[in-house]
């Protein structure tokens, strides 16, 4: 099968690593993209419908997020592409002047609509809106990435969960490399545009080696780990995301999907360094402290516990404190790792993170600490 | 706290109300508008949206309905509801009611009134309700009173007892008030209460201006209560009963055309609920209030800046999304009609909504039921409002009050 090479010298994203970490495989690196550079590692929030959970772009840029996601899948049905592409793409629909990445629109799929059907062509499912049925073929993805304009495009993979075993884990794999060839052949934009691919092969680590080695010989701008976020055991979690940054290029950006830490914000969950606060408890209520004292986000400037406690009870406002606090906190903790990698101590940060997030080191998670000493980092 | 007139025209008081909140530094330009909030938060907004707004008014307005069922967290924390809440430099006036939310009739007594939280009704004494105070420690509470009288076919006997019960309230109420060290600085503004009754209204106005007030609140005169006819000329009545230099706020107050009316029969603030209500059935202030610079060409110059864009088809074809309570002011962002239209929501608005964004950004995030379209609506919302008051403060000043009616209310005439 002929290889499908990427423009790769007019490919619109440039890496430059800052700093490597002596010790793990840490690095620091300046991700410069079409609307502006994006400094790794990084945290992208998650923007659905085009939109941030109740906070406006400007609050967004001032808590200095550089890169965030939209949803094809989501935003294909409603509004659509044509109409997003006569607004300006994404960017000019939604106002946000820096970075987006947007999905494949595939997990979507197969995760909130029942009655999907994988086939070589495609996924085919029933809109959950009009109950027409649809197939989203990799093109298709593609054309609709293509109209949203996001500077980072995800290729259509074929996702299978990780708790799935079996043959069906291998044809997977295999579909999307083929896909992924036909998600670069349909990229109109190669020189604004970048297409990422997604690398399989569920929890074997020989699927995801033949994976790895089929997608690397593809010229693509980066690489997004995939098909680890179905619930699998984090024992099999990490050995796979480490498998696959031994063997991912070096001066190509890698992105870990679906590490999700946006469900916390549905319900009122404020993270913090050692867990997260659930402030509708009745325990919230005199806590007259912010959610995190060391914290500068305007949330814990001005309010506290108690004031968010008591505001859920009224309006909705209690929600975008709350979601302005966890994006900061996000992004603040990736800041922080990345200087500690450009410092040389990124071991030391690491350390400390366990510290503060767990009460004894009997409570480290095994996984953490095997994952851990897997890259000479020892906490326990 | 004192109120400087300028001026009165046709009934329309225009001043400054100067010497508010605890240094004495603030002032609200009358007529005007208290700023709403619910539980101290203007409803979507956080204080870095909220600030995105100029010339907010000076004055906030919370209500014991949203802060009743927080009195022993704010009792243990001492330091009133304008610090817990982490508001900006503020007035705080306290009301008792939220008039954004209607509360079930037939729960008031003697000795009591209820008010309405997150978990139910609370039943409040007098002395309930001045520990309240104490705790929310605001610049300006109106006094306890009992306002259920609007409902048609309440008896003369009933509302008698209505005024008679509030004058009471507002009797105890000024005794703790005095007694009470957190409320020192406070002012009480009296009730006036008195149903649809010209004498009620008349008597419960006299006997409250005999009290030490800071102010008058004129109560049941919300638009479910009466016609606009028959509000006019009750508040008229009642104004002329109440000292000149003393501010008269009334509640349950926000259509465009009815907060004229009030205007020129004489009263000064109204709360700032409309927007909010407007807000939460996905609607947009759109309506004008723009005059012409020269009165000589009004009417035959070009279109102003905030001219209509001349489509409502929204309103006359009020389709399924059309909400019942929706008014000639606004347009229906949910409709249909809206979903690729690039331009703002109203031309020439300064708000961070219109300045941003589009329409069809606003309908996406409404359809797709997105927090984004409350808060931007939200700062339109007020920002709208905010400006017809300032207009009609100017009307007031340059003698083109006419003109400015015939601007606003003739959205109206149109349908």
């Amino acid at each position: 099968m002929a290889l499908v090479k990427a423009v790769s010298s007019a490919a619109p994203l440039a890496l430059r690593i800052v700093a490597e970490c002596p010790v793990s495989k840490a690095r620091a690196c300046t991700l410069t993209l079409p609307h502006c550079a994006v400094y790794a590692p990084v945290f992208m929030p998650v923007g659905t419908q085009g939109t941030l959970k109740g906070i406006t772009v400007d609050q967004l840029e001032d808590l200095d997020c550089q890169i965030c996601l939209g949803n094809t899948y989501h935003l294909g049905m409603r509004p659509g592409p044509e109409l997003i592409e006569k607004a300006n793409g994404l960017h000019g629909f939604m106002m946000w002047n820096r970075n987006l990445l947007t999905d494949s629109g595939g997990f979507q799929m197969v995760s909130l609509v029942e009655l999907s059907e994988v086939t070589e062509e495609g996924v085919k499912f029933c809109s959950p809106y009009d109950g027409k049925e649809i197939l989203l073929t990799p093109e298709q993805s593609i054309a609709i990435q293509n109209s949203l304009g996001s500077d980072i495009m995800m290729q259509l993979d074929d996702v299978v969960s990780s708790t799935v075993k079996g043959p069906r884990v291998e044809e997977a794999m295999h579909r999307s490399v083929r896909w992924l060839d036909r998600c670069i052949a349909a990229n109109k934009n190669p020189d604004r545009q970048n297409l990422f691919a997604i690398i399989q092969g569920g929890l074997d680590a020989k699927l995801r080696k033949a994976c790895l080695d089929e997608m690397t010989k593809r010229d693509v701008p980066g690489f997004a780990i995939g098909g680890l976020s179905g619930g699998e055991e984090k024992d099999d979690f990490w050995k796979m995301v480490t498998l696959s940054t031994d063997h991912l290029p070096r001066e190509k950006p890698r992105y870990l999907m679906g590490a999700v830490c946006d469900l916390f914000q549905r319900f009122g969950s404020a993270l913090v360094p050692w867990g997260s606060l659930q402030l509708k408890q009745k325990q919230y209520a005199k806590d007259f402290q912010p959610i995190d004292p060391d914290c500068q986000c305007p949330t814990c400037r001005r309010h506290s516990r108690a004031y968010l406690h008591a505001l859920f009870k009224s309006d909705t406002a209690a929600l975008h404190h709350i979601t302005i606090h966890n994006i900061s906190y996000q992004l603040t903790l990736m800041r922080s790792a990345r200087q500690s990698i450009i410092e040389q101590r990124f071991p030391e940060f690491v350390k400390a993170f366990m510290k503060r997030m767990f009460a004894s080191r009997e409570q480290y998670p095994s996984w953490a600490v095997e994952a851990l000493q897997s890259v000479n980092i020892y906490i326990s | 706290m004192k109120l400087e007139l300028s001026r009165v025209v046709q009934g329309c008081r225009l001043g400054l109300l100067t010497g508010l909140g605890k240094s004495g530094q603030h002032s609200l330009e009358v007529p005007g508008c208290l700023l709403y909030t619910r539980c101290a938060t203007v409803p979507h907004l956080t204080q870095d949206t909220l600030h995105t707004l100029r010339d907010l008014p000076s004055v906030t307005q919370v209500s014991v309905d949203s802060l009743a069922e927080h009195h022993e967290v704010l009792k243990e924390f001492k330091e009133g509801v304008r610090k817990f809440s982490g508001l900006h430099d503020t007035v705080l006036f306290c009301s008792l009611h939220d008039s954004a939310n209607s509360s079930p009739a037939g729960h008031v007594t003697n000795k009591t009134v209820s008010v309405w939280g997150s978990g139910g009704r609370i039943e409040l004494t007098v002395a309930r309700f001045i520990a309240i105070q104490a705790a929310i420690q605001p610049d300006c509470y109106q006094s306890m009173a009992d306002g259920e009288t609007w409902q048609a076919g309440t008896s003369r006997k009933r509302v008698r007892k209505a005024v008679d019960r509030t004058l009471a309230h507002l009797d105890e109420c000024l005794a703790l008030h005095q007694k009470t060290q957190e409320l020192k600085k406070a002012e009480i503004f009296g009730v006036v209460e008195g149903g649809d009754i010209l004498e009620e209204r008349l008597r419960s106005a006299r006997e409250t201006a005999k009290r030490p007030v800071g102010g008058f609140v004129l109560d049941g005169f919300h638009s479910a209560a009466m016609d606009q006819d028959v509000r006019v000329q009750l508040i008229k009545a009642t104004s002329a009963e109440l000292p000149q230099e003393k501010p008269r706020l009334v509640l349950g107050v926000g259509r465009p055309d009815e907060v004229i009316s009030c205007v020129e029969a004489g009263v000064d603030l109204f709360e700032s609920f409309f927007p909010f209500q407007v807000t939460e059935r996905g609607c947009a202030l759109s309506f004008n209030y723009t005059i012409d610079p020269d009165p000589e060409t009004a009417g035959t110059s070009t279109p102003t800046v905030l001219e209509f864009n001349g489509e409502r088809p929204a309103v006359k074809k009020l389709n399924s999304n059309g909400d019942e309570n929706m008014t000639p002011y606004e347009m229906n962002l949910k409709d249909k009609w809206y979903q690729d239209d690039f331009r703002p929501l109203v031309e020439g608005c300064s708000c961070y909504c219109c300045k941003k964004h589009m329409r069809a950004y606003v309908h996406h995030l409404l359809v797709t039921n997105e927090l984004l379209g409350g808060v931007l609506l939200m700062l339109h919302n007020m920002a709208h409002y905010l400006g017809f008051f300032k207009a009609l403060r100017e009307a007031i000043t340059s003698d083109r009050l006419q003109d400015f009616k015939n601007r606003v209310l003739h959205c109206r005439e149109v349908d």
